[in-house]
């Protein structure tokens, strides 16, 4: 078991075409650094400054990391994460 | 067009070019893409007598949408009224007031017509054969009737708690409508998924940047309509604040081509209370929007928790010197009768917001008595009819009797004067 994140379609260029990877960590801000460990072109394009960028939103098994305890939320073996771009809707 | 006048799409943070392509946001950081222009070539290309020559609709502003043939879709959105409003004004204590009117939009009455037309026009062009969107209503009633009359199959992702009238006017046009068990942020999320696996046209996510542009066209008549000047104060609703942005950008853009002089115009936004990510920004100094998880409004044409045009929307109306306000669901049921009681214009909860909130503007003084302003009406009354049911008069019953009649309206000029 490990922690899967969806890696949205246009970034998969940065991931060798990979749609899903699996990655380990106990919060977020470890299973997303752990992806950049394995793909060190998606770390820059998600973070700034240690902070997720302004227009990336970030969801545990479906719920926006920002309303649970941002980069410091625990995760277990079996979660799901997604990356996806904020720009849209509206 | 025999010039292009449309250089690609640029990244708002990091500047990186990208061609015309159907892409809403920059690889590098995420940013979002905005259309961009050759501003020196449509100076040349484009005046006055030109645009007054041409029908009254949006496209008489042609050069300024990103287009590259002409539009396909939509050909006759736009070119609503401008209304002077001197009994809302009354009411509201303020001596100049327009209503800008998009609830007479067409074809579906609400201001998205604009947005769709400039977004399927351009599917079009890129070959896409299946749109959709999310939506809070008004949308969804757009992308489905402009689609159907285009030929273009459409899928729409509602919220399941939507305003009946908003889910009919668009299952009625064929659209495969999807009602998903959540929020507006939750339906956007699963769109901006199926938009990219699907490789769909989805106006407000990866055809974004062109859609979003068609909002201008709404600041254009407003200052054509003005006779070639801006107001001195504008009230604009923020669902995902996009709108906004969008006509200050266009009072810009027009000052950059030269058909009006510099623009100085307030720009205020307008949220309900039960949703308003980006009026408590303002009003707190924050820089950006704090998102709210489960909106509880009304409005829920405004109901988008987590705003992507939030930061800019922000920036907007501070770099205006206008100010952010919000209103109770009471306030806005209130700002619908005021409206259609001294104007006779039925404007949805997004309506009874604007004025509600322009009501608490003026109160304030952040707009002055003695200044002009114009209102932004982006949708219409009889899509939101629940908002207001219990506000308004049951209406008599008599029999087709001339003695009840008169018996009635004894009781009428009874309670009048009691």
């Amino acid at each position: 078991m490990a922690i899967r994140i969806h890696i949205p379609t246009p970034m998969r260029q940065h991931t060798e075409n990979q749609a899903v990877v699996d990655v380990g960590g106990t919060t977020v801000q470890g299973a997303l650094e752990d992806l950049g460990r394995k793909f060190p072109a998606v770390t820059q394009r998600i973070f700034e400054n240690g902070q997720v960028r302004r227009f990336v939103n970030v969801y545990l098994n479906d719920e926006d990391i920002r309303y649970l305890e941002n980069l410091a939320t625990a995760v277990k073996d079996g979660d799901e994460l997604s990356i996806i771009p904020a720009v849209a809707g509206g | 067009m025999s010039i292009d006048l449309v250089r690609g799409l640029k990244c708002r943070l990091c500047g990186k070019h990208y061609g015309k392509e159907a892409l809403n946001f920059c690889t590098e950081d995420f940013g979002p893409l905005e259309v961009d222009y050759d501003y020196a070539a449509i100076k040349e290309a484009l005046n006055r007598t030109k645009i007054e020559l041409r029908p009254n609709n949006m496209w008489r502003f042609r050069e300024l949408l990103p287009l590259d043939g002409e539009a396909t879709v939509g050909s006759q959105v736009g070119g609503t009224p401008l209304v002077r409003a001197d009994r809302l004004a009354v009411a509201l204590g303020v001596e100049q007031l327009w209503i800008k009117n998009d609830a007479v939009n067409f074809p579906t009455l609400s201001f998205k017509d604009r947005v769709v037309s400039v977004a399927l026009s351009k599917a079009r062009e890129f070959g896409f054969r299946t749109v959709g969107c999310a939506s809070t209503g008004n949308l969804a009633n757009s992308v489905a009737a402009n689609a159907a009359a285009a030929g273009l199959e459409s899928y729409i992702f509602v919220p399941s708690d939507l305003e009946r009238s908003k889910i009919l006017g668009t299952s009625v046009y064929g659209a495969h409508v999807i009602g998903v068990a959540g929020t507006y942020d939750e339906v956007n999320r699963l769109c901006t998924q199926v938009a990219f696996k699907y490789g769909w046209g989805f106006v407000n996510i990866n055809l974004r940047p062109f859609y979003a542009e068609g909002s201008k066209t709404l600041g254009y008549e407003i200052a054509e309509q003005l006779g070639w000047r801006t107001p001195q104060h504008v009230v604009v609703p923020m669902a995902g604040g996009s709108l906004i942005g969008k006509i200050q950008k266009a009072f810009q853009e027009l000052a950059t081509v030269g058909l009006i002089d510099d623009p100085a115009c307030k720009i205020h936004g307008a949220q309900a209370t039960g949703c308003s990510p980006i009026t408590s920004a303002v009003k707190s100094g924050a820089e950006t929007h704090r998102p709210v998880r489960k909106p509880n409004t009304i409005a829920k044409s405004l109901a988008i928790g987590d705003p992507a045009d939030g930061y800019f929307a922000i920036k907007v109306i501070r770099g205006s010197g206008g100010w952010a306000e919000d209103v109770s669901d009471a306030e806005v049921a209130e700002g619908m009768l005021l409206l259609a009681r001294t104007e006779g214009i039925f404007a949805e909860t997004a309506g009874g917001v604007t004025v509600a909130v322009a009501r608490k503007l003026i109160q304030q003084g952040r707009i002055p008595a003695n200044e002009e302003v114009v209102l932004c009406i982006t949708g219409n009354g009889l899509k939101t009819q629940e908002a207001v049911a219990d506000c308004v008069e049951r209406p008599a019953l008599i029999k087709p009797s001339l003695e009840e009649f008169e018996i009635l309206v004894e009781e009428a000029r009874e309670t009048a004067f009691a």
